[in-house]
């Protein structure tokens, strides 16, 4: 998100616009705005994902679009709450306007987590490996619900505290987020994609930990019955790269 | 000072240019990646004299795309009278040219050879060293060199070619790209199913025609992630291009109207559509590279740069993130010589040479593979 320019005095879209919890940006992409705040009531903590219209685009067009990617994600998160697969709630949308409320999820990113760990402590690979494993079950979880996430890296994935236990950065629930890019879809090579995706991401961002990278794997094939043929496709992904080219 | 001569014929553009590079160029504050406080101001190396760069295009029958033979035949008949034309404007001697470049790739075979053969046959003739060079690394430098952006996304677009570049180690590394067909390649066969003039660029009268389009209609959005995809999105516009009413023939019964003015749908009214679609893709695709690495500025080349529509959308995007669009005229970002010649002579400078035997064309040639050692 690094060097994104603030948005210019966006008008809230309403009910937020008179909401008497203030807004906290936490996030800017080139597609959305995240937001902490409340929704409904002062006790109910929301993160709030609102996409501004774009005025260099075709008006129509760009109802059209930000219409679509709303109600797309939202469909995305709630199939994955019916298949079991923990993601953020959906409270309230308005595709009109722009904007999607979801359910506030406590703790750090596992990015953070990954990097700020305490190397020094005895077991901490393990516990490393551990997390790992987490990981590689949720994607299974995601996958075997029939969705791809299209965006899988180290931020796009919360650990949340698991009640009465100790604030252990490294052991929470993962709760996997931003499902801008996300696809319902039955095909090896999209899982493999994102896989792939997932690999490259983690490798770049945690260099030192990226040995670690198998037991992803590992706990994607614990839960996920088309694993094998997945996996065998990633083979393939990876020896490809970018190698097109498109006189036509 | 050295002068280099460049060859360019990767599709239906014959272009021959003549470049300067004065001596001693200090390096660069836009090649320094700590050079973000001196965007303002203006670069302190002196500009590169364009001694000359002419250029001849096959234009085939509307209705047609230009095919490989036809385009290979085109190149022979007029590359020595180009070459002998740029000599003359650029008033400069054999003695004087330090190097001959020629373009090596990517682009169609026939036409490539044929312009190979004859940057081969001049080496020999007037004893000068050979650089090949990459087309679309040769769009870069040019629109660098021309418009003196800093560290810019660049989205290169074409008929041949649609990718969204950023520099990094030496490398112009590739964040997007089109994964089916060129965007220039989609708009110019739709070109041909409404039968418009391919003089001077099929692009180009679309454009025109577009001025005078209102109705946007439905075509399919494809972008995904950081690339595009046209292939879906052509076959839908053709379609749509196929059900205007033909003239000489007989209305249909039920015609195709605007829904909310009952107006009737005409041409225009495409050319408008697919450039709307089309267009906020590849800005859409620009922004997500811009983000990632954190730029503001972006610079447009290759042909389809010289649409002022996308030149303005990518400019009211890059305005919104606190930046600015860079863009270079139809001398420029249509297919030329000059680009060939500089990028050649920026290589050569570096000691760059290629052999007569490795002095083949290849079709794919992805930009990523050159290693920009003029920079740091």
């Amino acid at each position: 998100m690094a060097a994104d320019p603030l948005p210019t005095s966006h008008a809230l879209p309403s009910p937020f616009s008179t909401s008497t919890t203030p807004l906290t940006l936490i996030a800017q992409g080139a597609e959305a705005l995240l937001y902490h705040t409340t929704f409904l009531s002062p006790t109910t903590p929301c993160a709030l994902k609102i996409r501004p219209a774009k005025p260099w685009r075709h008006p129509t067009l760009d109802k059209r679009l930000t219409r679509q990617r709303i109600l797309a994600e939202a469909r995305v998160l709630v199939k994955c709450l019916r298949e079991g697969v923990a993601v953020p709630a959906v409270l309230g949308l308005d595709w009109e306007t722009g904007w999607m409320a979801m359910q506030w999820i406590d703790g750090g990113s596992v990015k953070e987590a990954v990097r700020g760990r305490d190397v020094s402590v005895n077991g901490a690979d393990g516990v490393l490996k551990g997390l790992m494993r987490r990981i590689g079950r949720a994607v299974g979880g995601l996958h075997a619900a029939g969705v791809v996430h299209g965006d899988l890296t180290t931020s796009n994935m919360m650990l949340r505290p698991i009640a009465g236990e100790t604030a252990d950065r490294l052991r929470g629930e993962i709760v996997l987020i931003d499902f801008g890019l996300a696809t319902q879809t039955v095909q090896e090579e999209d899982r493999a994609v994102d896989l792939y995706v997932l690999e490259r991401a983690f490798g770049s961002t945690h260099p030192r930990e990226e040995g670690t990278f198998p037991e992803v794997l590992e706990g994607y094939r614990e839960v996920f019955k088309g694993a094998k043929g997945t996996l065998r496709r990633l083979e393939e992904v990876r020896m490809r790269g970018r190698k097109k080219s498109m006189v036509g | 000072m050295p002068i280099a001569i460049g060859l360019e014929g990767s599709a239906n553009k014959l272009g021959v240019g003549i470049i300067l590079h004065p001596a001693s160029t200090p390096p660069s504050p836009h090649d320094s990646v700590h050079s973000s406080s001196s965007s303002q101001t203006k670069p302190t190396s002196p500009p590169v004299h364009i001694l000359s760069n002419i250029r001849h295009t096959f234009v085939s029958p509307p209705g047609t795309g230009f095919l490989p033979k036809d385009t290979a035949t085109h190149h022979r008949r007029w590359v020595v009278r180009l070459v002998k034309e740029a000599m003359k404007q650029a008033n400069v001697r054999i003695e004087d040219i330090d190097c001959v470049c020629y373009t090596k790739g990517p682009g169609m075979g026939a036409p490539l050879n044929a312009v190979a053969i004859a940057a081969r046959t001049i080496t020999q003739l007037w004893d000068l060293a050979l650089v090949g060079v990459n087309h679309c690394v040769g769009h870069i430098e040019m629109g660098r060199a021309i418009t003196g952006a800093d560290n810019p996304v660049v989205l290169y677009v074409s008929g041949g070619n649609t990718q969204v570049i950023a520099y990094s180690a030496q490398r112009y590394r590739i964040f997007g790209e089109a994964l089916d067909i060129a965007v220039g390649n989609c708009l110019d066969r739709f070109a041909r199913v409404l039968n418009i003039s391919n003089d001077p660029a099929p692009g180009y009268n679309i454009e025109q025609l577009a001025k005078g389009g209102k109705c946007l209609l439905e075509l399919p959005y494809a972008v995904k992630g950081m690339d595009v995809s046209f292939s879906g999105i052509l076959a839908r516009v053709e379609e749509m291009g196929r059900k205007l009413p033909q003239p000489g023939t007989t209305e249909p019964v039920e015609p195709w109207v605007d829904p909310d003015t009952g107006a009737a749908i005409t041409s225009a009214d495409l050319c408008f559509t697919l450039q709307e679609t089309v267009f906020a893709m590849l800005v859409e695709i620009t922004e997500r590279a811009m983000a990632h690495v954190g730029a503001s500025q972006v610079l447009i080349v290759g042909g389809v740069g010289c649409n002022e529509r996308l030149q303005d959308m990518m400019g009211l995007m890059a305005k919104e993130r606190g930046g600015s669009v860079y863009a270079t005229d139809e001398r420029f970002c249509i297919d030329n010589g000059i680009m060939i010649a500089h990028a050649g002579l920026l290589a050569w400078g570096k000691g760059f040479k290629t052999s007569l035997e490795d002095s083949g064309t290849t079709q794919r040639f992805r930009t990523d593979e050159v290693l920009i050692d003029w920079r740091d």
